[in-house]
């Protein structure tokens, strides 16, 4: 009986476990592999760790890294911030029949590509773009204003790209609680702000575990968003690993630091989880 | 010293729907009153009124003398248990009961020890570190109402508690509650369907019927002697007749659409000559003595026996009207069968007559 089990469950696995070892695992380890080699001065291949080494001793590679970790972070508390409201009163505040129908509003725009998206960011927002034309129409400035290629549109650009898996999350766990489970605790002398965070909050925190994963595992490994909206001055990590890759053709430091990245995300997310007391399993669930 | 809820002229409109008509009513602190209504009628809007989840179109609330206009539901010293119950799954058994506690800044002592008393209350002792996912249906009741009473509200509200429970333990959970209230010496507001629920473990019960209290009374007073035809139906089981006054002078006498003709007790004064006879399954006497006074006497055939313990009764005909009779609990009639000739009686008393047709 007990075999029969294992040798169904096998049966369901396979795929996964195929899919894992072809695309994830085999890929890595040869990135980790190539990470640890290098040229000798005589340009033979030898294991080294100064692909490490290099990333440690270089300020330009530790402060792009540690920036892009903290954006992205920023990223994800901004992503939380703008769609939670909007969660809140598509599932709670308007009636079921409408809310459907806002669902499908919010989602209408991710149907268009990101590289598009982006694009549209930049139609309104550069030097020659819309933004600019009206105010200069209205007289509000004389000069056009470049608003594209700071932080702050950078910023900008990876919420809106990663609001969608923000929000589904959210809309999903809060669905699921009935209002009535507010007003009890109204019923019992709470304020709406213990409302919110005795209540509300704990009650779509799995949601919320996902919708941050993803958010900021997406931000941190965004590569289009930063580069096209924060232009030169972005200083992402992913751009530093295209530029050992591409630019420099040096695989091996580039293997380095596609390494240190996923060190990064997944030290990152275990500590969110472990300071929200979420069990990754359940979060994803 | 002020009723714990006066409610005066109380009317709720949606839109062009009136929900709760004109209802007043008071309660006396430490009572256990129940709304007793069909679905629909409004008893959850009432309720929701009262503990301030909705605004009364007009008419005004007092809970101990405080009008309570304006007055938020986090406010008031009410507090209710839902119909759905409504615990936080987030939370732990105590952790739902000391949600209240927490927000009245009680200190961490008194918390546990309020919890835990309430916990030995219900019942549950040792449950406070159990998930709520992991209770049983009437343990979440139980918690549901211990959340509500440890932050010792000035009335407790309860919507149909035991609506999800399943026979068997809504019996003993009728008797726990009773029990409970008699200890705590709350007043409850208790709002169900189930007349037996609000027969059984009422001091006072208000019928409602389509937004209007149709009588306010103790459990027996509303079984025996009903305000209207609505009440007597609703409340208790009954043969129920349409029929026409005959004659009114000196006794009423009516006759009803399948032929029966009976002297009966007007209820309500008489107008027109539809009315209604309300005829309670166990005011039927069979073999009635010869020299009982004021019966009416009719010949019934046994076409049924419908067999429930000691709730047993029989399905007869008496020409074209079809009476269900109880039996009586010693075993006089249990020779009775099938297709039985038997006579039998009813006190004038016992036929109850209503005004107006059947609704
Ligand atoms: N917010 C609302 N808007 C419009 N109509 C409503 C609203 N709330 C309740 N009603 C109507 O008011 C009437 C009474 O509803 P209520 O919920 O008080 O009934 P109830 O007696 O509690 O019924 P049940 O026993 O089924 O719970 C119903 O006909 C309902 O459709
Ligand atoms: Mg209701």
């Amino acid at each position: 009986m007990k075999s029969k089990v294992s040798s169904g469950l096998f049966i369901f696995l396979t795929p996964v476990l195929l899919w894992l070892l072809l695309l994830i695992v085999i890929p890595h380890i040869e990135l980790l592999l190539m990470s640890l080699q290098g040229e000798s001065d005589l340009g033979e291949p030898i294991w080294t760790l100064s692909n490490y080494t290099a990333f440690f001793t270089e300020s330009i590679y530790w402060y792009t890294f540690v920036r892009t970790a903290v954006y992205a972070l920023l990223v994800t508390v901004l992503t939380f911030a703008v769609t939670f409201p909007v969660a809140f009163y598509i599932t709670k505040v308007v009636p079921v029949r409408l809310s459907g129908f806002l669902t499908i509003l919010l989602l209408v725009p991710f149907w268009v590509s990101e590289l598009v998206r982006v694009y549209g960011w930049m139609i309104l927002l550069r030097e020659s773009g819309v933004i600019n034309h009206f105010l200069l129409q209205l007289g509000l400035i004389n000069q056009p204003v470049e608003m594209l290629y700071n932080d702050i549109s950078m910023i900008m650009g990876l919420v809106y790209t990663s609001m969608l898996f923000m929000v589904v999350p959210l809309i999903s766990s809060l669905e699921g609680m009935d209002d009535s489970m507010i007003e009890a605790a109204h019923d019992l002398g709470a304020s709406k702000f213990v409302i919110f965070f005795k209540i509300v909050i704990p009650y779509a925190a799995p949601g919320i575990t996902s919708g941050s994963i993803v958010v900021f595992m997406l931000a941190l490994g965004n590569y289009l968003t930063p580069n096209l909206m924060g232009g030169k001055n972005s200083l992402w990590f992913t751009e530093q690993i295209y530029n050992e890759f591409i630019a420099s053709f040096n695989w091996n430091q580039g293997a380095a630091f596609g390494f240190l990245l996923l060190l990064l995300s997944s030290c990152i997310i275990w500590i969110g989880l472990k300071l929200g007391r979420q069990q990754l399993g359940k979060a994803l669930s | 010293m002020p009723p714990v809820l006066d409610i005066d002229q109380i009317v709720k409109k949606f839109g062009n729907f009136t929900a709760v008509d004109n209802v007043s009513f008071q309660v006396e602190d430490g009572k256990f009153f129940s709304i007793l209504g069909p679905s629909g009628c409004g008893k959850t809007t009432l309720l929701r009124i009262i503990s301030g989840f909705l605004e009364p179109s007009s008419g005004s609330l007092r809970i101990r003398g405080e009008d309570m206009a304006g007055i938020a539901p986090n406010r008031r010293p009410v507090n209710l248990v839902f119909q759905n119950l409504a615990l936080f799954p987030m939370m732990n058994v105590a952790e739902n009961i000391a949600f209240g506690l927490k927000r009245q800044r009680c200190p961490a002592r008194e918390i546990e020890s309020r919890t835990d008393a309430m916990l030995e209350r219900v019942g549950l002792t040792g449950y406070g570190p159990k998930d709520i996912a992991q209770l049983s249906g009437g343990q979440k009741q139980r918690v549901a109402i211990a959340r509500a009473l440890v932050v010792n509200p000035s009335i407790l509200l309860l919507d149909e508690p035991l609506g999800a429970l399943d026979l068997k333990l809504r019996e003993q959970m009728k008797i726990e509650l009773k029990k409970l209230q008699r200890e705590v010496g709350t007043t409850f507001i208790y709002i169900t369907h189930d007349q037996s629920e609000a027969l059984v473990m009422s001091d006072t019960v208000a019928v409602m019927n389509d937004g209007c209290f149709e009588q306010i009374d103790t459990p027996r007073n509303l079984y025996e002697s009903p305000a209207s035809s609505f009440v007597a139906g609703f409340v208790g089981e009954a043969n129920i007749f349409s029929a026409f006054v005959e004659s009114q002078d000196p006794e009423l006498i009516v006759r009803t659409s399948t032929g029966l003709v009976m002297r009966a007790t007007a209820m309500q004064q008489m107008e027109g000559r539809e009315c209604s006879l309300f005829i309670r399954p166990e005011s039927i006497i069979l073999m009635p003595d010869d020299n009982l006074e004021d019966l009416n006497r009719f010949e019934l055939v046994v076409e049924a026996i419908l067999f429930d313990g000691s709730n047993t009764k029989i399905l007869a005909m008496q020409g074209d009207s079809e009476i269900t009779v109880a039996l009586p609990q010693n075993q006089q009639f249990a020779h009775i069968a099938v297709g039985d000739h038997i006579n039998a009686g009813v006190h004038v008393d016992g036929c109850k007559c209503y005004s107006g047709e059947m609704s």
